[in-house]
């Protein structure tokens, strides 16, 4: 994989006290990227009293990890017009922008906020599309995600992803016992903004979002015994699904939500279990003396994959939502683990082994075509954006676990550091949020 | 009190065996011991000493019983042979202790997937606790918890850490 540091970006975001920083890099890609300018949007309001964050700046921050965009720099700009009656398309011809995004924020009553944005076709010299949006002070930078998101749809024909979330684990060491703390946190796509949901001494491992995105499920080790928890994002309240002798593993909710695919081991030996949440009851999928974990879910809710080393090796087997005889799906390697299907079903992305290194990889369905998608030591967790235009995967980085991600085609590559502690285990959230806790 | 004693005594003396060394263990009150345990510093000085020990036998350091870790290789849930002994003291140990019991935690190195790691874990922890109940000790004095890669005893990333990270731990 070739390494261009074409670009690198840091986004070094003001946050709260207590949240840690949280850095974006994109460390390769941008061949072939749409230039686009977005120009920051003019407040009209109480010139003392800004908004609390720049829309155009986000938005184009969105774009640009997109991989598919890139956005000219405000020093490059020849003019900023925040009007459509202001706009000169022989600015931007010149400087070879094929699109342009113009806007502008209102006050509108009390706390709110009116935010208006035009696209336009720069060599046309047409307005593309343009939209009035309404919003408040906490969610301003959502609705800029959206705007990123419409602009993205616009643009590429697919839809965006800018306004999703992530979860993961952190774990930092402190005092002369370098006792553990292992936190589950919840951010932005854009690492901004990060809520630690459960805070423990123990273990805490995968976690898993519910299709509304309302909910995580998640394993804790807290009372020395591993149990599977369901929280709600909202409420932070929270339930014990499973606490069985043996492992409670790896939780994989279904595509309808009424499923939760789950790793028990209370029989002798892990095996894959789908568990009827409403109902509580347990159904075995897999029966087999071999490790068999890490399920995940087709999108149709048909299938399932899952981890077995039955054959020797940790590989990707397939089996039927019915039960009944697995299959193998991965050959190329000696280790693949942890796979998740695509949001459209047809690529799988999993731990593979490359000569002794660890690496994301990503095979197609159809064409059995196998690509390794990363390049670090110990890779791991990796997960799609709900658009599947991304992955967003663990690595480590002088020691340090980071997040990474790499667009589904391989052309971009971005580690996104936060300042303290290890980070690990993301995963991304379904489109559907319809609660924000913030 | 006096079965107790002498079970303890069966078992220093196995332990002995099994070490091969030359200290001699006594003891005349569990309850005394224990005090003497908490009397801070007694127990290391008398054992640096090369006298006699007085403590608990999972505590002596000349005993097979001081070691509650043992290793396994990459990949590998098979008991390797040099814990064997190690093994075979802590069986002595709980059939004579029919009232004690172990927790076998299986760990794995940071290498691969952690739901995989803990089913790796799993089945080290299995393994050790195969070997104890084959070596007569009850199920009841047996339980297993597997944390994978999550708690690593060597915060490193290279070969050295790994190996020593692939364990089996007895917690008692």
């Amino acid at each position: 994989m070739k390494r261009l540091l074409l670009l690198v970006l840091c986004v070094g975001l003001y946050l709260p006290a207590q949240a840690s920083t949280l850095t974006i890099e994109i460390t390769q890609g941008l061949e072939g990227a749409l230039p686009i300018a977005v120009v920051p949007f003019a407040w009209r309001g109480d010139a003392a009293a800004p908004p609390p964050h720049e829309v155009g700046g986000v938005v184009s921050a969105d774009l640009q990890r997109s991989g598919r965009f890139k956005p000219l720099p405000t020093s490059q700009m020849l003019a900023r017009p925040t009007r459509g009656e202001e706009v000169d398309f022989r600015d931007w011809r010149a400087l070879n922008v094929e699109n342009l995004v113009v806007g502008e924020v209102s006050p509108n009553g009390p706390g709110g906020y009116l935010v208006r944005f035009y696209l336009y076709d720069v060599f046309r010299g047409e307005q593309v599309t343009g939209y009035s949006l309404p919003t408040t002070a906490r969610d301003l930078r959502a609705t800029a995600h959206h705007i990123a998101d419409i602009i993205y749809e616009t643009l590429t024909g697919q839809p965006g992803a800018f306004a999703t979330r992530i979860a993961y684990v952190t774990s930092e060491r402190s005092g002369k016992d370098k006792k553990e703390k292992v936190e589950l946190r919840i951010a932005d796509a854009d690492g901004y903004g990060p809520q630690t949901i459960v805070s423990s001494t123990e273990p805490i491992m995968s976690p898993a979002w519910s299709p509304d995105g309302r909910q995580i499920a998640y394993v804790s080790f807290e009372n020395a015994q591993p149990s599977i928890w369901v929280q709600e994002l909202l409420t932070g309240k929270r339930e014990k699904l499973t606490s069985f002798k043996g492992i409670n593993g790896a939780p994989a909710w279904s595509p309808d939500g009424r499923f939760l695919a789950l790793t028990l081991s209370k029989d002798g030996n892990p095996d894959i279990f789908v568990m009827d949440i409403a109902r509580r009851s347990l159904r075995a999928l897999t029966r087999h003396g071999a490790i068999d974990t890490e399920p995940a879910w087709a999108p149709d809710g048909k299938s399932l994959v899952f981890t077995s080393d039955r054959g020797g090796s940790p590989q990707i087997y397939k089996v039927s939502v019915s039960g009944g005889e697995a299959s193998r799906v991965s050959f190329e390697g000696s280790y693949n683990a942890r796979a998740s299907f695509a949001p459209d079903g047809r690529m799988l992305t999993m731990v593979t082994r490359v000569d002794g290194q660890y690496r994301i990889a990503t095979l197609d369905l159809a064409t059995r075509d196998y690509r390794v998608m990363s390049n670090g030591r110990l890779d791991e967790s990796p997960s799609f954006a709900p658009n599947g235009s991304m992955i967003i995967y663990a690595t480590r980085v002088n020691d340090k676990g980071v997040l990474a991600a790499v667009s589904t085609d391989g052309r971009v590559q971005q580690r996104l550091r936060l300042q303290e502690g290890d980070v690990r285990e993301p995963v991304w959230s379904p489109y559907h949020q319809q609660d924000r806790s913030r | 009190m006096k079965s107790h004693s002498s079970a303890w005594l069966a078992v220093v003396m196995s332990a002995l065996l099994f070490a091969g060394c030359s200290s001699t263990g006594t003891k005349d009150d569990a309850g005394a011991s224990i005090e003497d345990r908490g009397a801070s510093g007694a127990m290391t000085s008398g054992v640096g000493a090369g006298g006699t020990w007085s403590g608990n036998p999972l505590d002596n350091p000349n005993s097979l019983l001081y070691t509650k870790t043992i290793y396994f290789d990459f990949d590998q849930s098979s008991i390797r042979s040099e814990f064997i002994d190690v093994l075979r003291a802590h069986a002595a140990y709980l059939n004579s202790n029919r009232s004690s019991s172990v927790v076998i935690e299986g760990h794995a190195d940071e290498r691969g997937s952690r739901e995989y790691n803990i089913g790796l874990g799993e089945r080290r922890a299995n393994a050790v606790k195969s070997f104890l109940e084959a070596e007569g000790v009850a199920d009841s004095q047996l339980n297993t918890i597997s944390y994978g890669e999550e708690r690593p005893a060597s915060l490193g990333h290279d070969e050295v850490s790994w190996a020593e990270n692939r364990r089996g731990v007895l917690v008692y």
